[in-house]
């Protein structure tokens, strides 16, 4: 590797890092206790926790069978294939807060279907907890689907063939053999799945809005909380950067698998 | 990759991640004292949210009188802007929509003269155009039924709020608390809340898209907006500004906006 490359690695490393040593350093270290325990900072984490596992479990119910899809597609002509993996992609690069505005124009109270819902139902998503999972949801299935169908490419997948002439019916091969299969990818994918929910902003403060308990999330939570209480905010910040170290620690190498074309 | 890179790409690339670290460790211009016309600068100025398109006209318009100066503007809540301040953001010009947020900027020592009164403005009852929501007073802030945007009580526009729904006696039953007057706005706009309080000029700005609804009580609460330069490189630009703000002209295009003599 050339020495000038070098330099310039060691500045991407710097980065990425330097600004999560500013962090660490500059946290109110002597009142973190305080902070992290104090009424509206508990709120917010509880209304995270309670979204973010419900979104997972949303995501693994629609996103496994997604991602089976997904890898079934590779029998498929090109033009399918690839716009199905564009469709799943697209949430993954797609900036949050664009991702609220379109949930807002499809879920909106003058949404394609919100408008539908407010009329018919009398029925309004903006501004509840159900945004909140649904804004989750979209912006972190990608992570799932990607890592499941990961798992599935990756695997053996001749026993589930072998069952299959052994006359094992298609559910019985799914709950007894690829399930079973793509279980690791499974797990990494829906912790993965949990960081990216807990770390939802832009589209939740678009979609759902800020209400302390209702729609204020940690994410939320700390940005308000530099109008009044930085310190406050950087408590906030470092929970949630907790959550991302514990993960990776949890996962070690089992990484998302990369956007392939 | 898959060519070899060449040892000038890697330099190139070097010195353009180098430049890139010095542009992010930030660097203010420093305009020299030339009596008369003005050096070319650009200065940047932190406005509040509500201020958006009156200082966008201002701005035009003090860059038409001064060739070769370039005003940047950035907008938010005025909270926020203070907090990036503090922080070393580069700004030579701080404008906020009340003088609590301006006396942190003051008390933490970033601001490089004391600050002067431009403008004020009231809040209103505001609501999508049509009023689906049947909206006559502030009274109906409390209704549960309906959706209801305000200010966060952390920011200018929600301390205000604040303060005149105390006078009134209301308790608001909010949907949403947001962070800067414009993110109220754009709920009214789009349709997604029946009624909030907003200031005077954002009715105006929003055009037709949003209803003032005249309520009892709210001007119980006025905000005086104070704008003052800041940095420790204070600039001639930025001192000229301030001054072609607080002119008849500058009034003039504030006045057209909806704001209040100071």
């Amino acid at each position: 590797m050339p020495a000038p490359l070098v330099v310039v690695a060691v500045v991407a490393l710097a980065v990425l890092v330097l600004p999560l040593v500013a962090l660490v350093v500059r946290a109110p270290w002597a009142e973190l206790p305080a902070l992290v325990t104090s009424a509206p900072v508990l709120e917010a984490l509880r209304l995270s926790l309670v979204t973010a596992s419900i979104a997972t479990a949303v995501c693994l119910a629609l996103g496994v069978p997604l991602a089976m899809l997904l890898a079934h597609s590779a029998d498929a002509p090109a033009p399918v294939r690839r716009l199905l993996r564009a469709a799943v992609t697209v949430p993954l690069l797609l900036p949050p807060v664009v991702g609220g505005i379109a949930l807002l124009l499809l879920l909106g109270r003058r949404g394609l279907v919100g408008g539908w819902l407010a009329e018919t139902w009398g029925v309004t998503i903006p501004f509840t907890t159900g945004a909140v999972v649904i804004a989750q949801v979209f912006v972190s299935m990608p992570f799932l689907v990607f890592a499941v169908e990961g798992a599935l490419s990756g695997a053996d997948r001749r026993v589930e063939q072998a069952a299959a002439t052994l006359g094992a019916s298609r559910w019985q091969v799914f709950r007894h053999m690829t399930l079973p299969l793509v279980a690791p990818g499974i797990a990494a994918g829906a912790v993965l799945c949990f960081t990216r929910a807990l770390g939802e902003f832009g589209a939740t403060i678009t979609f759902a809005g800020s209400l302390p308990g209702v729609t204020r999330t940690l994410p939320v939570a700390s940005y308000l909380a530099l109008q009044s209480d930085p310190d406050e905010a950087i408590a906030i910040a470092l929970v949630l950067l907790a959550v991302a170290v514990a993960v990776l620690l949890l996962l070690r190498d089992r990484w998302v698998p990369g956007v392939r074309a | 990759m898959t060519r070899r890179p060449r040892r000038g790409a890697a330099a190139a690339a070097a010195s353009v991640a180098l430049l890139t670290v010095g542009a992010l460790g930030g660097c203010s211009g420093s305009g020299a004292l030339t009596p008369g016309d003005l050096p070319a600068a650009t200065i940047t100025v932190f406005a509040a949210a509500s201020l958006t398109e009156s200082f966008e006209a201002l701005a035009a318009e003090f860059e038409a009188a001064h060739p070769g100066v370039e005003v940047a503007l950035s907008f938010g809540g005025s909270a926020t802007l203070a907090s990036q301040i503090l922080e070393g953001a580069p700004a030579d010009v701080f404008a906020s929509a009340d003088e609590a947020t301006m006396r942190r900027v003051v008390d933490g020592g970033a601001t490089a003269a004391d600050p002067q009164i431009f403008a004020t403005n009231a809040l209103t009852l505001a609501v999508p155009a049509g009023n689906p929501g049947g909206v006559t007073g502030l009274a109906d802030l409390a209704d549960p039924g309906l959706a209801i945007a305000l200010c966060a009580p952390e920011v200018p526009c929600g301390a205000t709020a604040v303060s005149v729904l105390d006078a009134a006696g209301v308790t608001a039953a909010p949907d949403t608390l947001e962070q800067d007057v414009k993110a109220v706005l754009t709920r009214l706009v789009l349709g997604e809340a029946d009624a909030g309080l907003v200031y005077r000029t954002d009715v105006i700005a929003a055009g037709d898209a949003v209803e003032q609804i005249e309520a009892e009580g709210t001007d119980a609460a006025v905000n005086a907006y104070p704008i003052a330069p800041v940095g420790a490189a204070e600039t001639a630009t930025a001192r000229e500004f301030i001054a072609f703000v607080r002119s008849d002209a500058g009034q003039g295009v504030l006045a057209d906006a909806g704001f209040g003599a100071p």
